[in-house]
């Protein structure tokens, strides 16, 4: 359990620098423009980076893992999705894959014991909580795009608006908060039963690393401090969009009143950011390219070129017959020769053993 | 008998004892996973644990007979017989019924004062415990055979590859047409 | 008298509780039939493998090559660099565990390190340790461990323990696929001389006999000659195939098992009962007498030197296309590699069927069409002469191999062609078919003697599912489309499904033919008497048969 512990450890050691860098020393200028700044840069030259550094490796075969029955004759029903032998069929499969995580919704079993019914085992939570972490996540970061536009696009306050719709059943009970964003809510919801997943279930415990629960931990306490910011400590709203458009626009301010918290919030995402491309995060990208998913069962109709195809040894039939001749003859087998070359007998079994 | 009553009504956690006492001997990952209620087929050995142990005890309750019981004991113990286990690990989960019962309903015993009763059920289990023994061997003995059947049907192979394969002086072609036909 | 409760540890005098402790700290046991025996010397030399050696998985000292560690670290560097699965899957893993209970061998033997992560995780850490900055520094904590003696020793117990069989990477959401890990492990393993000897003696030999088990040029046309003197006492029809016969239109492979072992020569009674029915003009090679390939259990560069030969042949005797028999890690080879390793077949032209005329499209490039894909097209367009009754005494199931259905796709023929030669055929439970199907639990080259206890553990969610079958619907005939399937799953059954017997596809097939000139089928081509057989009552059985004869 040291890397559970110590991950936690990090995350707090994380909190404590922006802390005492904007509390203490004020370091504002360092935690609200530099550090955002080699975040982001680190964040995308990490990324370009690590896509090319995969790509710079050829995909020598065609090996999809087909999930269905292949093209063949054409009476055949076959499985155009999990067994595509187009591109097109490819990019269908890939979109399922990316937006609705379809092999991890293949935990989902019909159970016959009882009559055909559907169970829903603990993995199948494994996907549910997938897809409310990500999704969540993907709301929450188009969410926050409103600090660094102006004016905000209408599509991304319609998108709040919906995000927010239980401010009105709120508002019904009286209870005065400001709009409640649901994404938010169950981003943490979604982290938090992933890394109570991780805890409870022994065999997923005994697989994880350090690198899995630190950034389960760095994205709920970022979660937690924004939350906090936007529900308990009330921060400023307006200095903070300053502050994040003249990052935006490359004319950095530092506004006075922006609150400590927002410095810690900011620190984090920027960690997380900064530790993206380097960590197991980088499915996100990998996912992309995946040789197993992102290509089309057609190696027998259509040729695929192998770029470090290189000439190998091989035992020829010429050497087979040589080593058999008598033999094949006797037992009526033809042959290419009815005798042994010109050359004599003795080299010709040494050069079939020598590489 | 009244200690039947007894059974009857701590079956549950009796049983998921014993249950326990089964998975617990693999490690702590695969014990989770064999508790959990995957189906059959992604999870056969934790499904035919909970099955035959509650079909075991079932039968103890009503009166061992060794025809009905013989096959739920091979169901657990085929699968116990050729995993990583010695015979006395494999089998010891008969025994710990024993333990458990006790455990569970000892204090029942002890007030209602049973104890005959519970020598005599402890007897059943000692009766199972042995037809346990002949499953386990029979499994042990499946094993050797399909070995033996193996390696006979490879040194079978290898004469007749020996007799075809490697060249002999003499009158080779001849022996192989009465080696195939017979 | 009170009831004392007696601890276990006095009843039996052991610890039932397995230790705990972190995967990185346990080490495998080298028991007998829990570990495959290691490659001979004789069979590395003879293809000209690294550090052949007398040696054993159970010594101590493995006799290393000097330097084996800057082997391996070049050798993982330098496949980092040629395969983008695997670069891609040593990073992209987060460990979330849907692959954990996929793994036939987790679900039989119950070891954590048989979880498809974990076992990915054992190649993983190393790549951790010696290539990446945070585990070179930070050590086991970023989960990098450093390559020793004892590494390599796990390395060789459980990459010998996956079949390669693609389960896991079907509920992988990257779609990470053990078996390229696996396959990977094993080209290490193969730099240092460790790989084992099941799969090392049928690479040495196929590479210089033509085929897996060694058999010479004259042994394979007498074994094939032995079994067409069976043909003819059974089915009273004499076939007569040719072997390396130049101008032949169609080249016919199919696994060396086949013209070996039980059952599979039955299946090799089928082919041969088949093209005779339907009058193919075709011939056997000796020299490229092996569909399989154990090269693909060895390394990537060994499977494109065996797998040349069937290209050549076809070249030298001047074919039209390749015909491919049962079996299923050769379709895997022929399927996503053959052409890119040993292409362009453009001395071939694309596969058309001479009986039918369907062009095989989906073999337009590789040049190579499955057998049941060839025999479906038969059925389709009526050109097979076919009495299912003869199968009536068998309700028969059918084994998806592993290769065909996750590393091809092959699900719907053969079961066409056994729906149209039985009149009782079972689909198993969808979690156990199709891309679902579990392993025999002794493919990719682990189906060796020594290892029977361990197959039997590997093969248990298989049998299993038979099992289910077995008893809800009397199914007494486990069809396959593989050799070894056809090896491994008759003791698989005998422990735990007695009463289910094996075969393969195209047997079913032969039993259903109505050969031309047959004498009356009383018995099957085991030689057994045949129960579904039914002696003409009366005088109009004969005419009904001369009518048939006379279509």
């Amino acid at each position: 359990m040291i890397g559970f512990l110590l991950s936690i450890v990090a995350v707090l050691v994380l909190v404590g620098i922006a802390v005492v860098g904007v509390w203490g020393l004020d370091l504002r200028i360092l935690f609200g423009v530099i550090v955002p700044y080699a975040a982001l840069i680190t964040f995308f030259a990490g990324m370009v980076y690590k896509v090319l550094d995969w790509s710079r490796s050829p995909v020598p075969f065609r090996i999809p893992t087909t999930c269905g029955q292949e093209k063949s004759l054409p009476w055949i029903k076959r499985n155009k999705i999990d067994n595509p032998a187009s591109g097109g069929a490819v990019l269908l499969r890939m979109a399922l894959e990316i937006l609705t995580f379809r092999s991890l919704f293949r935990n989902m079993k019909l159970d016959y014991r009882q009559g055909p019914k559907i169970r829903y085992s603990s993995e199948k939570f494994l996907w549910l909580f997938a897809i409310m972490f990500h999704y969540a996540f993907l709301v929450v970061l188009i969410r926050h795009a409103r600090f660094f536009l102006e004016p905000v696009p209408k599509l991304l306050a319609a998108l709040e608006a919906v995000d927010g719709f239980l401010e009105f059943n709120l508002a019904a009970v009286g209870i005065g908060l400001p709009t409640v964003q649901l994404s938010g809510l169950v981003l943490l919801g979604g982290v938090s039963l992933l890394l109570l997943r991780r805890i409870v279930i022994p065999q997923v415990r005994y697989i994880s690393l350090a690198a899995d629960w630190f950034p389960l931990f760095l994205i709920t306490a970022i979660g937690l401090t924004g939350i906090l910011m936007r529900y308990v400590v009330r921060v400023d709203v307006v200095s903070i969009k300053e502050l994040a458009m003249g990052l935006a626009t490359f004319h950095p301010v530092v506004p006075q009143g922006v609150s400590a918290w927002f410095y810690v919030h900011l620190f984090l995402v920027c960690v997380l950011f900064a530790y993206f491309p380097f960590s197991k995060l980088m499915h996100l990208g990998g996912v992309f390219l995946s040789p197993t998913r992102n290509l089309a069962n057609n190696s027998r109709s259509v040729r695929h070129v192998n770029p470090w195809n290189y000439p190998v040894k091989t035992h020829d039939y010429h050497e087979y017959e040589d080593d058999f001749r008598e033999k094949m003859i006797g037992a009526g087998i033809p042959v290419e020769r009815e005798t042994a070359a010109e050359e004599p007998a003795a080299p010709a079994a040494e050069g079939k053993k020598e590489e | 008998m009244k200690i039947f009553t007894i059974l009857a009504k701590h079956r549950p956690a009796i049983l998921r004892r014993w249950v326990d006492s089964i998975v617990e001997t693999y490690p702590p990952e695969t014990a989770q996973f064999l508790r959990s209620k995957r189906d059959q087929y992604h999870n056969p050995v934790g499904h035919t644990i909970l099955a035959e142990t509650e079909n075991l005890f079932q039968h103890l309750l009503e009166g061992l007979d060794r025809a009905k019981v013989t096959p739920f004991l091979d169901r657990i113990i085929r699968v116990r017989a050729i995993q990583d286990f010695t015979p006395s690990q494999a089998l010891y989960f008969v025994f710990a019924l024993k333990y458990i019962i006790r455990e569970e309903i000892g204090q029942e015993i002890d007030s209602e004062a049973l104890e005959q009763e519970l020598v005599d059920l402890e007897a059943s289990i000692d009766m199972m415990a042995l037809m346990a023994f002949e499953v386990y061997m029979a499994c042990r003995e499946k094993v050797y055979e399909l070995k033996a059947k193996e390696v006979q049907q490879n040194a079978y192979l290898l004469l007749r590859r020996a007799e075809i394969l490697v060249e002999k002086p003499g009158p080779g072609r001849q022996d192989n047409d009465a080696n195939r036909r017979g | 008298m009170a009831v004392k409760t007696p601890s276990p540890q006095v009843v039996s005098q052991i610890d039932h509780h397995p230790p705990r402790q972190k995967w990185m700290d346990t080490k495998p046991e080298f028991k007998p039939g829990s570990y495959l025996y290691g490659a001979q010397p004789g069979n590395l030399e003879g293809v000209g493998l690294p550090n052949p050696r007398e040696w054993s998985p159970a010594d101590d000292d493995w006799k290393l090559p000097a330097d084996w560690q800057g082997t391996v670290r070049e050798g993982i560097a330098e496949r980092l660099t040629r395969f983008r699965s695997f670069k891609l899957f040593m990073d992209i893993c987060v460990r979330c565990g849907a692959c954990a209970d996929k793994c036939h061998f987790f679900i039989g033997t119950g070891d954590p390190k048989n979880m498809p992560v974990l076992r990915a995780e054992l190649l993983r850490s190393v790549y951790r340790g010696e290539f990446k900055t945070a585990g070179k520094i930070l050590g086991k904590l970023a989960g990098g461990r450093k390559l020793t003696e004892d590494v390599i020793k796990e390395w060789f117990y459980y990459f010998f323990q996956c079949t390669e069989c693609r389960r896991c990477s079907v509920f992988c959401p990257y779609g990470i696929d053990t078996a390229e890990v696996t396959i990977i492990a094993r080209e290490l393993l193969n730099l240092l001389g460790c790989n084992i000897d099941w799969i090392a003696g049928p690479v040495n030999n196929c590479f210089h006999n033509g085929n897996h088990l060694g058999l010479q040029p004259h042994t394979f046309k007498e074994n094939a000659e032995f079994l067409l003197d069976d043909i003819e006492e059974y089915v009273g029809v004499r076939i007569e195939p040719t072997f390396n016969r130049k101008g032949a239109e169609i080249l016919f492979v199919t696994p060396s098992g086949d013209i070996f072992a039980e059952p599979g020569i039955f299946t090799f009674m089928g082919y041969l009962m088949l093209f005779d029915h339907i009058g193919l003009d075709y011939t056997w090679s000796t020299y490229a007498s092996e569909g399989g390939n154990f090269g693909f259990f060895t390394s990537h560069e060994m499977m494109k030197r065996l797998n040349a030969k069937m290209y050549a042949e076809a070249k030298r005797l001047g074919v039209k296309w390749i015909l491919g028999g049962e079996c299923g890690h050769m379709w895997r080879v022929v399927h996503q590699y053959m052409d890119t390793m040993n292409g362009p077949a453009d001395f071939l032209e694309k596969p058309a069927s001479p009986i039918t005329g369907t062009v095989f499209n989906n073999a337009a490039a590789t040049k190579m069409v499955h057998i049941t894909e060839f025999t479906a097209d038969l059925i389709k367009n009526d050109k097979l002469k076919l009495d299912p009754s003869q199968n009536d005494h068998l309700t028969v199931t059918f084994h998806d191999s592993c290769n065909t259905s996750r590393g091809m796709g092959l699900l719907e023929e053969p079961r066409y062609v056994i729906n149209n030669v039985c009149n009782n055929f079972v689909d198993m439970a969808p979690q156990a078919t199709r891309e679902n199907t579990f392993c025999c639990g002794s493919g990719s080259g682990l189906n060796a003697g020594e290892y029977l206890e361990m197959r039997l553990r590997g093969g248990l969610p298989r049998a299993n599912a038979v099992h289910r079958v077995h008893e809800d619907k009397g199914v007494n005939m486990l069809a396959c489309v593989c050799a070894i399937d056809r090896a491994v799953l008759p003791p698989l059954m005998d422990y735990w499904v007695p009463g289910v017997g094996v075969c393969g596809v195209t047997e079913l097939v032969a039993n259903a033919l109505v050969m031309e000139g047959q004498g009356p089928r009383e018995y099957n081509l085991r030689g057994e008497e045949n129960l579904s057989y039914k002696p003409p009552a009366d005088e109009e059985a004969p005419a009904e048969a001369g009518e048939e004869g006379a279509e």
